[in-house]
């Protein structure tokens, strides 16, 4: 039996093959936001467990209330944080936090060190979800920039570019202590 | 003396469509690398908020996922625009918010035991939900020692 000459697989049906594969996969598959903030939750208060007093130098309170207005302040939210026509939050409180965080005991009003430094985020049955994360943006940011000052002074790199043991000294510099109380009734 | 070719002699030659296959093969490892297989198909609609302090989450096999919001257009007859939950395919509303007790049992079963304290939920929730739902549902995470979660947001510069 003769071989064709010069046979050649027709591969006109490649493209075919390729492009039921594509459709396969843009109708199963998502493009999902997997970007987001993280955060640690307080367990649960067990029965008959006191919880340590905290002194109220060391606490800077964050209350969201249900009109979405954020008061701010150590020890007590006294401080009304301005929100500018578009609902974004002003600097201020990302200053607040900052400052109160590095205080390290030089004013007697603010906090001792940042290890006892605790944040504390207050919201009430109405707050609305956006602006939340706004405050949670914020926080975030106020310990971010701690770090990368305190990385560019201990390693001359900013903190996202150090290596894993550098990070963690850092990170034992500025624990960030971002504590979410219950839902106060309204 | 014509200086024009006469008539059309030769046809126009036909494109090669040789690279076809080759053009689409690249679009396809290109959503083959971009994208993540669909495990749920939501039943509710979100649109989640954004922020710039926001962190790529890794370990994807290790994150359970809580949505929250208000129904999709075809549902609303059923469930009314109050904000819902959704886990894996199930909805529910804020009165049953303790089934994601189960729901995160059933999720830590399903992992390696050595894997278990590195799960984190993510919580998907609508732009426009309250705070109400959102802490309720914190409380049960609490309640199952679910401690690690993310709350998911696009990231705006």
């Amino acid at each position: 039996m003769a071989r064709r000459e010069g046979g050649e697989i027709n591969a006109g049906s490649m493209a075919d093959i390729a492009f039921l594969l594509l459709i396969f996969f843009l109708v199963t598959t998502t493009m999902d936001v997997d970007t987001g903030i993280s955060r640690k939750l307080p367990p649960m208060p067990e029965e008959n467990i006191e919880t340590p007093e905290i002194h109220k130098r060391n606490i800077y309170v964050v209350l969201i209330n249900k009109n979405d207005r954020v008061l701010a302040g150590i020890g007590s939210p006294t401080n009304m944080i301005e929100i500018d026509g578009n609902g974004i939050i002003s600097e201020s409180l990302k200053e607040d936090v900052k400052k109160f965080v590095s205080n390290n005991g030089r004013s007697e009003t603010s906090s001792e060190n940042p290890d006892k430094a605790i944040v504390s985020l207050q919201n009430q049955e109405g707050t609305s979800y956006t602006m939340y994360i706004q405050v949670q943006n914020e926080l975030t940011k106020a310990y971010n920039e701690l770090r990368d000052e305190q990385a560019i002074n201990d390693f001359g790199r900013k903190f996202d570019k150090l290596d894993d043991t550098e990070k963690k000294k850092i990170q034992e510099i500025y624990p960030m202590k971002i504590s979410e109380a219950e839902t106060k009734a309204n | 003396m014509s200086k024009f070719k006469r008539g059309t002699g030769k046809g126009m030659p036909a494109i090669s469509t040789a690279s076809l296959p080759d053009i689409v093969f690249m679009l396809l490892f290109f959503f083959m690398v971009t994208t993540v297989m669909r495990e749920t198909t939501l039943e509710i609609d979100i649109n989640p908020p954004d922020a710039t302090e926001v962190k790529k989450m890794d370990k994807k096999s290790l994150i359970s996922y809580i949505y929250i919001g208000p129904p999709i257009e075809s549902q609303q007859v059923n469930f009314g625009p109050a904000a819902r939950i959704q886990l894996n395919d199930r909805t529910f509303s804020r009165k049953e918010v303790g089934e994601i007790q189960y729901f995160i049992i059933s999720e830590r079963e399903a992992k390696h035991e050595k894997d278990r304290p590195y799960m984190t939920t993510s919580i998907k929730a609508d732009e426009n939900v309250t705070m109400g739902i959102i802490t309720d549902v914190k409380t049960e995470l609490r309640k199952v020692n679910a401690l690690k979660i993310n709350y998911s947001t696009k990231k705006r510069d």
